[in-house]
């Protein structure tokens, strides 16, 4: 059997028909784009959200008119129900966690930058990769229909044909469980109270929908960066881009299976009456399991089943979230400091550090769980140890700046802002990485400070910082620099100021998913920083309508972009504006230097691309350190 | 711009300093024999976080001050790619603090969770059901009766399900506070009918998790009398929010008085000493 090479075997001709061009695209630029619009329609969502909860936990008792037009389930009066509140948790959570903290950050920009610099004409599988988008949204409209089909008549009737448990329309509210869905709360079904109807269904159907979805994508990026390198593109004059969206596949790639298993697990317990997590001899809301048909009987499950299952994945789902805004602070950083990226080499081993040191820290999450108090000792001591890497890469951006010539363009000012945050966030692992410190520090508003501030915002200013970078290219537009800029100092200030007060809370002992603080003296001396938070998460959020406005505008009315506005230095930038159908017009680029020659002493500019041809290099092609 | 956002990183670097020292609010003041330790491991561990994170942002703050485009044609950055020297030095450093860190992080944890509780320690039951908390004492006999989750009869106030044919549950007692020895050691073995929740008194500084089809038993020695708010910590479901109850760290001449009664003189005599205890000033 021989095999044949085809010059462009992955090339597909130019679709015409708009269906084809723009809605069912294999172009991995369009798909990225496709990926993008959703988690800016998702984060919207999520952000709606956590405004209701902030109304909810510093105006408890306030009647707002508005509410109880908008949400007559799950706020009559105008004053929510705890219910409602959990239920905004938990669709906050899932939303922000897997529609856009997993979308926009790899199957956005990843999808529409990857291919582009390392040169290819597409990814490898475009089939696979529209079909990647195509489910991911399906996941998206599955998870909207779980917050409505208890509260809604006529959505509570659309799946009840599959069964009981799928009827819903019983007048209550969306799932209830965190986005981690502790069992048994998650699995015995409606017994267990308001959230747990056929919402919960829709919930873990989602999420399963949503880990084949990216398991699609994960197989494409590491296919397409693995065999479709241009000639020159050797894996060490990679972007480091490249380099964090194909961790981040490598990590979706081992991680979300175990979800998609533990998700069929525990909507089995919930529809066809097994026991993977639910143990034997529960007596929930007056009935024993077993002893009516409303609660069949159950035995031999385990609880903490699902919590390795849910966090083995968990874990290493916050490195895919923020991996890539690794990526592109580093990519940006470099590119506005003028500099190369410092200890080129350094940086991508931490990503590898980081990568493979996330799936042995998932336990972190349940020392007070009640697993064996031994292997906590060891997952507190592998989580510390995650930290270096984390600080490696700190320094490296540190040293990325010394001795720039920095221009502050939005997208820079959002790329400083995530090492910022990133350390702001990241640094508090220490605390809640140690089992003894954890006792106290459990599920209380640390966490939440320390989750949100890292893989939240963070890499959201990752993303905000890609999409001031990029947009330039995918619409041969600029976003609007002063409204930019105005867009950045509000949120830079704004998430310092929500999150920061939240340590405070945990160190004082405030649970989390509280629906109000009222019960609890030793709670009152924090109302004036609960009150602090919400007004920052009122004006934060408000200015985040600056940014959407300034995205529409400029994607049509924008200043037009050349080919290497910010004479920059990676492929994306050497190809046309925006980018043809085939990427390179026909013909792939030859790569002669690393990614980031900027400031190379005798070069005519300051920059050297990767595709100058003849530009002479000390101590270039990536390598660490000087060579004299 | 480079000027303003550099004040700005320092201006949030101060007043987030500034918020964890004023002192207004902080853990509350401990009651448990180990909460020194764990405070002081707190301690150390904010402290070398605080220096980080100042560290960090003064350095980030002080490269985007310095290190500002002039817009003159030939002024170029430094050309380097970085130094495997500084990165051995960066790299050896931190994973000495970090893992020290973790090291040292352990020794509350082993001597709570590695350990039985000693002989003789005070045992009190734990069930918590949805929204509520019920404690079960063992009585005189120091014999917990029989329980068993056929004989769970909420309605019937029998929450546990506790057997009354067994003759050790005859001077058993259940509460929904939980009422402990001053400076003796107490074991809790900690049980939940329904789904998963989490005993959290925040003065005894330690969480667990009450986990349905486990029993899990936990160890502590109280050492200030008082009565102190005990919340659930893990989300169990609607009014988790309001999953609250007491406990009551009493004198022993308090607690050999419990000893001896039935239940119902056991609730009065718990709602007289939640009564007489005040809540610590906060």
């Amino acid at each position: 059997m021989s095999v044949e090479h085809h010059e462009g075997v992955h090339r597909h001709p130019a679709p015409t028909s708009f269906i084809r061009k723009y809605i069912f695209s294999v172009d991995h630029k369009v798909i990225g784009i496709q990926y993008i619009l959703l988690a800016l329609v998702a984060v919207l969502v999520g952000m709606a959200m956590s405004l209701l909860m902030r109304l909810n936990l510093s105006w408890p008792t306030t009647h707002w008119p508005i509410l109880a037009t908008l949400f007559p389930t799950g706020a009559p009066n105008g004053v929510m129900t705890p219910e409602f509140y959990l239920s905004l948790v938990t669709m906050h959570g899932t939303i922000m966690v897997f529609f856009v903290l997993t979308t926009a950050p790899q199957g956005g920009f990843g999808n529409y930058f990857l291919p582009i610099q390392i040169g290819a004409e597409d990814m490898a599988f475009p089939v696979l990769n529209m079909l990647s988008f195509w489910v991911t949204l399906v996941g998206f409209i599955v998870i909207l229909l779980a917050i409505f089909v208890e509260g809604n008549q006529s959505i509570g009737q659309w799946f009840s044909a599959l069964g009981p448990s799928f009827t819903g329309g019983s007048g209550t509210v969306g799932p209830i469980g965190g986005w981690t869905g502790y069992a048994p709360l998650s699995a015995v079904g409606k017994i267990a109270g308001p959230g747990q109807g056929a919402g919960m269904n829709l919930w873990v159907i989602s999420i399963a929908i949503f880990c084949i979805g990216s398991l699609l994508g994960a197989l494409n990026f590491i296919t397409t960066l693995l065999n479709m390198r241009t000639k020159g593109m050797s894996l060490m004059r990679m972007p480091l881009t490249c380099w964090a969206w194909f961790t981040t596949a490598v990590l979706a790639l081992l991680s979300f299976p175990v979800l998609l298993g533990g998700g069929i697990l525990l909507l089995l317990d919930r529809i066809a009456g097994t026991s993977f997590f639910i143990p034997s001899g529960l007596y929930i809301s007056g009935i024993l399991s077993g002893s009516n048909p409303n609660f069949p009987l159950h035995t031999g499950g385990s609880p903490i089943l699902w919590q390795h299952l849910f966090w083995f994945f968990g874990h290493p789902e916050v490195y895919i979230a923020i991996l890539p805004g690794m990526g592109a602070t580093s990519h940006i950083l470099a590119t506005f400091a003028r500099k190369p990226v410092f200890g080129y080499r350094a940086m991508v081993f931490a990503i590898f550090a980081i990568g493979l040191l996330g799936f042995f820290v998932w336990g972190h999450h349940m020392f007070i769980s009640g697993m064996s108090p031994y292997s906590a000792i060891a997952f507190s001591i592998l989580t510390l140890s995650i930290g270096v890497p984390s600080a490696v890469k700190t320094f490296n951006w540190l040293g990325t700046l010394w001795g720039a010539r920095i221009r502050f363009t939005t997208a820079m000012l959002f790329a400083l802002g995530f090492v910022s945050l990133f350390v702001a966030g990241g640094i508090t692992g220490l605390i809640l990485g140690q089992s003894s410190l954890d006792l106290a520090m459990h599920d209380t508003y640390i966490v939440t400070a320390h989750f949100h501030l890292v893989m939240g915002v963070a890499s959201i200013f990752g993303m905000f910082a890609a999409i001031y970078f990029w947009l330039p290219k995918m619409f041969g537009r600029f976003m609007n620099e002063p409204l930019g800029k105005l867009h950045f100092w509000f949120t830079f200030v704004g998430v310092y100021t929500i999150f920061v007060p939240m340590h405070i809370m945990g160190i004082v002992g405030m649970p989390r998913r509280y629906a109000s603080f009222g019960e609890y003296e030793f709670l009152k001396t924090l109302h004036p920083l609960v009150l602090l938070v919400s007004v920052a998460a009122v004006i934060t959020i408000t200015a985040q309508l600056i940014f959407y406005f300034n995205l529409i505008w400029s994607i049509f009315k924008g200043k037009k972009a050349g080919d290497n506005p910010w004479e920059a230095t990676t492929l994306e930038w050497t190809t046309a504006t925006p980018p043809p159908h085939d990427n390179f017009a026909g013909v792939l680029p030859t790569v002669y230097h690393g990614p980031y020659e900027f400031a190379v002493p005798g070069a005519p500019r300051d920059f050297v691309m990767q595709t100058d041809v003849g530009a002479d290099i000390p101590g270039g092609d990536g390598h660490n350190g000087h060579k004299h | 711009m480079g000027r303003v956002l550099a004040v700005i990183i320092w201006i949030i670097t101060l007043l987030s300093v500034l918020l964890f020292v004023s002192g207004k609010w902080w853990f509350p003041a401990a009651i448990s024999e180990h909460a020194p330790a764990l405070d002081r491991q707190f301690l150390i561990t904010i402290l070398i976080v605080g220096i980080s994170f100042t560290a960090a942002q003064v350095g980030l703050g002080w490269m985007i001050w310095k290190y500002r485009d002039t817009g003159k044609r030939d002024d170029r950055a430094v050309y380097s790619h970085g130094s495997n020297r500084l990165e051995v030095v960066w790299t050896i450093i931190t994973a000495v603090v970090f893992i020290s860190l973790g090291v040292m992080g352990q020794s509350v944890w082993a001597s709570l969770r590695l350990h039985d509780a000693p002989p003789g320690s005070y045992t009190v039951e734990a069930v918590a059901q949805q929204f509520q908390w019920n404690f079960h004492y063992p009585g005189k006999d120091n014999k917990f009766g029989r329980t068993d989750p056929k004989l769970i009869d909420d309605s019937a106030l029998n929450f546990v399900g506790l057997d009354s044919s067994d003759p050790a549950a005859a001077d058993d007692a259940v509460t929904s506070a939980l009422a402990i020895p001053v400076n003796r050691p107490v074991e809790l073995r900690l049980r939940s009918k329904d789904v998963i929740h989490n005993f959290w008194v925040p003065q005894l500084r330690f969480k667990q998790d009450l986990v349905p089809g486990m029993e899990i038993k936990v160890h502590f020695t109280a050492n200030r009398v008082g009565k102190y708010e005990l919340a659930c910590a893990e989300l169990c479901g609607q009014l988790h929010f309001k999953m609250k109850s007491y406990m009551l760290v009493l004198p022993e001449d308090e607690i050999q008085t419990l000893q001896g009664l039935g239940q119902e003189q056991f609730q009065a005599k718990i709602a007289e000493y939640l009564a007489k205890y005040p809540l610590p000033n906060y």
